[in-house]
């Protein structure tokens, strides 16, 4: 049981990296990776709530949508879950810790658009994982996420001081970029356990 | 009906969703490793938008301001749970290829955008049209990469074998890295053509590319002249300033400066 955890966190973070296999989450990926700063704060709010989502989505397909039988719900239901969850976190926050809530800053709100936390949760059900099995593959994920996006800032941050050929500035460069982080996070598929 | 026209070719080629405002790259880049997937995923896409666009579009007057975005996802949301539910009874194969991609519609930057970018401000029928557009410019460019990517990758293209037998697939290409690649290509190329057309309308409009001396609205953005000595290709130092810009300029001093690499490169611009 231990073992199946580890093995979905990392597989999570790592194996079937949520950006860079799933390409889920591209347009932060791409949109805010511009700066480590802000790429580090998003890898920490998109943690923090990617996690409770996956918790809380799961307990409402557990005992709300299959009760009922009405499973063909949960995409509908699943974003609302997570557009009103972004929204309790964000008050909670704001009145618990300030510091923290200010260094998340506009980057909690955007979450609730980043397809990353809405594939997570329907991907969790589709694999019919348990309670405790979506958490921990909803932190893994957000980690393995946190680690592409942290990367890729430092990777654009050099970028910026060389010349490149007109055509590829901008997206066309940080799209290769990424291409070869990919490659190499293919490099983990061979892990095992 | 003009209008109407303008908004199809608006999300076509000059407001491409995927290639231009690069909206919508997550399903962009999952689906396209075969043609048929970007057919279908581009296809399910157009038919959320332009049904989004047109309940939004006729709500808007009945949707209060402060929760258009909740009373938005929720009509998405509907709408995406019809299609998938479409999909899976009538192609169940596409369904199994796509995937998880289908619910995904609802977080698909591009109906989101167009939604409160175009649909909340226009007629029905406007944002139809625009839903229409858009809907193909994002089906145009994920079958473009979709069949570049199977036709590098597996060697076919809809399914039938194109490339000779003794070639060799790059399997790279339809694994996730290829998606980047492709698209970055795609991207690139697009960019060179629209440097090259920029190029033209600059030297046609007398634009000397010195944007720090220039006092016509233009949608070029500002650049520092230190940007364009660096980039010689992306705005070339062509054209008459003399004529551009009239008695204003003349006095000031650098235009002398600046009129002698314009000559020589202007030269050079000629000869290609």
């Amino acid at each position: 049981m231990n073992q199946s955890l580890i093995l979905i966190i990392v597989t999570g973070a790592l194996i079937n990296n949520v950006v860079l296999n799933q390409f889920l989450g591209i347009c932060s990926f791409l949109g805010v990776s511009k700066q480590m700063k802000a790429s580090a704060s998003l890898g920490g709010a998109v943690i923090f709530v990617m996690t409770i989502a996956s918790a809380v989505a799961s307990l409402m397909y557990d005992y709300i949508l299959k009760p009922l039988n009405i499973e063909y719900m949960r995409t509908i239901l699943f974003i609302l879950v997570i557009a009103a969850l972004v929204q309790i976190v964000e008050m909670f926050l704001k009145k618990k810790s300030p510091a923290v809530y200010q260094a998340l800053g506009i980057y909690l709100p955007l979450i609730t658009t980043n397809c990353a936390v809405l594939g997570v949760a329907l991907n969790n059900v589709q694999d019919g994982y348990n309670f405790i099995q979506c958490v921990a593959s909803g932190f893994g994920t957000a980690v393995g996420y946190t680690i592409a996006i942290v990367l890729l800032a430092s990777i654009r941050s050099r970028i910026n001081e060389k010349d490149i050929p007109a055509p590829l500035r901008g997206a066309p460069i940080v799209m290769i970029a990424a291409a070869l982080m990919s490659i190499a996070f293919m490099g983990f598929g061979g892990l095992s356990f | 009906m003009k209008k109407y026209l303008e908004r199809i070719t608006n999300g076509l080629l000059k407001e491409n969703p995927v290639l231009v405002l690069m909206l919508g790259m997550c399903p962009a880049l999952a689906v396209s490793t075969r043609a048929l997937n970007g057919i279908g995923m581009g296809l399910s896409t157009l038919a959320v938008l332009v049904l989004s666009n047109l309940v939004i579009s006729l709500l808007r007057k009945v949707i209060p301001d402060q929760v258009r975005l909740p009373a938005y996802i929720v009509i998405v949301a509907s709408l995406v749970t019809v299609t998938e539910l479409l999909i899976k009874a009538y192609l169940p194969s596409l369904y199994e290829s796509l995937g998880i991609y289908i619910p995904l519609i609802v977080v698909n930057c591009i109906i989101l955008g167009r939604a409160e970018a175009y649909a909340n401000k226009h007629t029905p029928l406007l944002s139809v049209m625009d839903g229409i557009g858009m809907g193909l410019g994002f089906t145009v460019a994920l079958t473009l990469a979709g069949a570049l990517r199977e036709l590098l990758g597996s060697g076919t293209l809809f399914g039938t074998r194109v490339m000779p037998a003794g070639y060799e697939p790059m399997l790279i290409f339809i694994q996730p890295p290829g998606a980047f690649m492709i698209f970055a290509l795609i991207i690139a190329v697009m960019n060179a053509i629209g440097i090259k057309t920029r190029q033209r309308q600059l030297v046609e409009s007398g634009c000397d590319g010195n944007c720090a001396l220039c006092a016509a609205v233009c949608d070029q953005p500002k650049t520092a002249p230190g940007k364009i000595a660096e980039a010689p290709k992306a705005v070339p130092l062509a054209g008459k300033p003399g004529e551009a810009k009239p008695a204003e300029t003349i006095p000031v001093k650098p235009v002398p400066d600046a009129a002698k690499p314009a000559e020589t490169k202007r030269e050079g611009g000629a000869e290609a």
